[in-house]
């Protein structure tokens, strides 16, 4: 935020085209190339599950252990009800994420109770049942064969199906989320949240309702995992009980963690750089180990966590402001001076830091 | 005749399971103690203690060397981690220190991955194959063996900390830790001791279900979680209480699985774990107390 704050209002300009122009020409830049397209698609998908954790996470200050489970609601309401019911795919979304709002609202309201440890198993708690869920309820899941042949998603009649046209529905559902998560933050809302981040105690006796607002952004977070479910399911078409256990639900954990809590675009980064970090591994590691198989690229980013959280807890998007300051201050050493003073003023009158 | 049969069975395979998730559980316990930290990478001791035992006894090591060896190693490997992962961390909130473990745990799974590759290994049983024949139902003499071995444990903690000097220091950090701190006990120390113990304990878990249930990368999660929920309805700091749910864990799993559908076993254990959070957050056998929640 202070970043942006410096930069002349021209140049603000010039960044948001130039994001405009990658943004929508990136299958030309890629030249169509499917692997990478779908590997962009995953990390959007992912970043809108992370961009509602990130605000669990880093503003309300709550954790969540089955994010997974929301997930896996949106997908598996989504499957059944176009494969089954013949319902259309948006009406089938929407009602995706009309059900974990409501499954977290009537969960949210004993767990919210809980603190910190009790709070992590609660959800950790909640994860296992509903996997055991979607492992068991044969009829409508499928169990443990998974669920095949989901119908595709249509725009004005036109089946979405090759990896291009994801591109742009996916990353447009990314973008709508986090413009949204960016104007919660910074509404009464956001600013209630970072209260409550701060002291529970403090934030009751302001006078702020912290069992609501917790719920509020737990049902939120809720909705944004549940529509990234329910749009995963139309586009790889099938779905098994495996993606939405605990293993994925700390992955989740994870991405937010490495993208940090300092921006609500922090769950897009942690979900690039996890993708990306997951693919580099799994081309590289079977070269230097041959006889690794399954799992292994949870050494890693166990690894990866633990080092994280001991010595840069805030995540990238924590971090990055500094960076991108010092960059700034070699390139741009005389406009910084002047800008400097500019944001000091700013600051000594009140000026706000989101 | 034949329900009485299968009662028995149940009730042993039960018993079996929840000495094994009390071992794990009164290892949490030990540690959640002494330094308030919910390890969520307890049940992955087990496994590598399992792991282990199994790779020294087919090098052909003589049985109780082989468990006692394996028990050392992950107790070094427990305190490494209090070291590097924990100790570092200690100024952190309760939720980053949750997180922690929850890395290591998957370093710990990913690294068994690595070494032992995804096939679940076999260990012999303690004393041989035999079975018991009790009222119609067969017992394995290695569930006995799980039974014995989680009592003895506890007894010799007991022992530990109302009878030796270590142990009374250890006591004094969980009820004290400032006033312990002045009476001279360093609490790193203990806080090195408590994890090394419970990395025991858990050990010593993994090395009993081996030869029931085998032994492989991914066993740890599940011995871990159901022994947070045996904690959990326990009250989390009290040993005896936790011994207690872990034995009314396995009990429900076994009849659950039993009686109703094997599938869902998971989600009743887990729904229990939900129940006493929601309703007795202090654990079923908590005495009402104005304390922490």
């Amino acid at each position: 935020m202070e970043h942006g704050q410096r930069m002349t209002d021209g140049r603000k300009r010039w960044l948001w085209l130039a994001g405009a122009v990658v943004w929508l020409g990136l299958p030309w830049l890629v030249f169509g190339n499917n692997y990478v397209l779908s590997t962009l698609v995953l990390i959007g998908l992912y970043a809108l599950v992370g961009t509602g954790m990130t605000l669990l996470m880093g503003y309300a200050g709550q954790i969540s252990l089955g994010q997974a489970a929301f997930y896996g609601m949106g997908a598996y309401t989504s499957a059944y009800l176009t494969a089954h019911a013949g319902w259309p795919a948006w009406l089938a979304l929407v009602a995706g994420a009309a059900l974990a709002a409501l499954v977290a609202l009537v969960v949210g309201i004993p767990v919210f109770r809980l603190r910190e440890h009790y709070l992590a198993l609660a959800t950790l708690g909640f994860g296992v049942i509903m996997f055991t869920f979607f492992k068991e309820w044969k009829g409508i899941t499928g169990g443990l064969n998974g669920f095949f042949g989901i119908p595709p998603i249509r725009i004005a009649g036109i089946p979405l199906q090759s990896d291009w046209q994801f591109y742009y529905l996916v990353s447009s559902f990314v973008l709508a989320g986090g413009w949204f998560a960016r104007n919660v933050v910074r509404s009464r809302v956001g600013r209630a949240l970072r209260a409550i981040h701060g002291s529970e105690v403090a934030a009751s006796s302001l006078g702020v309702n912290i069992t609501k607002y917790k719920l509020q952004i737990f049902i939120l977070s809720a909705v944004y995992a549940s529509v990234a479910g329910s749009l995963y399911a139309h586009y790889v078409t099938f779905i098994n009980p495996d993606l939405f256990g605990i293993i994925p639900s700390i992955y989740f954990l994870i991405m937010v963690i490495i993208g940090g809590t300092a921006s609500v675009w922090g769950g897009l980064v942690g979900a690039a750089v996890y993708v990306c970090l997951g693919e580099w591994l799994k081309a590289v590691v079977p070269l230097l180990l041959p006889n690794a198989g399954g799992e292994f690229e949870i050494v890693f980013f166990g690894l990866l966590l633990v080092i994280m959280l001991i010595y840069m807890p805030n995540g990238l998007t924590g971090v990055a402001p500094q960076g991108l300051r010092r960059c700034w201050k070699t390139s741009w050493r005389q406009s910084e001076r002047a800008t400097a003073v500019d944001s000091h003023k700013a600051r000594s009158i009140g000026g706000e830091q989101g | 005749m034949e329900a009485w049969s299968q009662f028995v069975q149940l009730l042993f395979s039960g018993l079996t399971v929840g000495s094994i998730y009390a071992l794990v559980a009164l290892g949490f316990v030990i540690t959640y103690s002494v330094t308030g930290i919910l390890n969520l990478a307890q049940g992955d001791f087990a496994m590598l203690g399992a792991l282990f035992c199994v790779t020294l006894v087919n090098d052909g090591v003589p049985f109780v060397l082989a468990i006692g060896l394996s028990i050392v190693a992950v107790m070094a490997i427990g305190a490494l981690f209090e070291r590097l992962a924990i100790q570092p961390a200690r100024r952190s909130p309760v939720a980053v220190l949750i997180i922690i473990t929850i890395g290591a745990s998957f370093v710990f799974r990913g690294i068994a991955l690595l070494v032992w590759g995804t096939n679940p290994y076999a260990l012999r049983p303690f004393t041989g194959h035999g079975a018991l024949e009790a009222f119609g139902a067969v017992i394995q003499w290695q569930s006995v063996w799980a039974i014995i071995l989680s009592l003895a444990s506890f007894a010799a903690l007991h022992l530990f900390f109302h009878r030796t000097y270590i142990g009374k220091a250890v006591a004094a950090c969980v009820i004290n830790p400032f006033a312990a701190r002045l009476m001279g006990i360093d609490i790193r120390k203990m806080s090195l001791g408590a994890i090394a113990a419970s990395a025991g304990l858990g050990a010593l878990a993994g090395i009993v279900i081996a030869p029931i249930s085998g032994a492989s990368y991914d066993m740890g999660m599940m011995i871990g979680l159901k022994a947070f929920i045996a904690a959990v309805v326990g009250g989390l700091t009290n040993a005896p209480a936790a011994i207690a749910g872990a034995f009314l864990v396995g009990l429900l799993e076994s009849f659950a699985e039993g009686y109703l559908s094997s599938g869902y076993k998971e989600a009743i254990s887990f729904g229990l774990l939900l129940l006493v959070l929601f309703f007795m957050p202090n654990g079923l056998f908590a005495k009402m107390t104005g304390k922490r929640v």
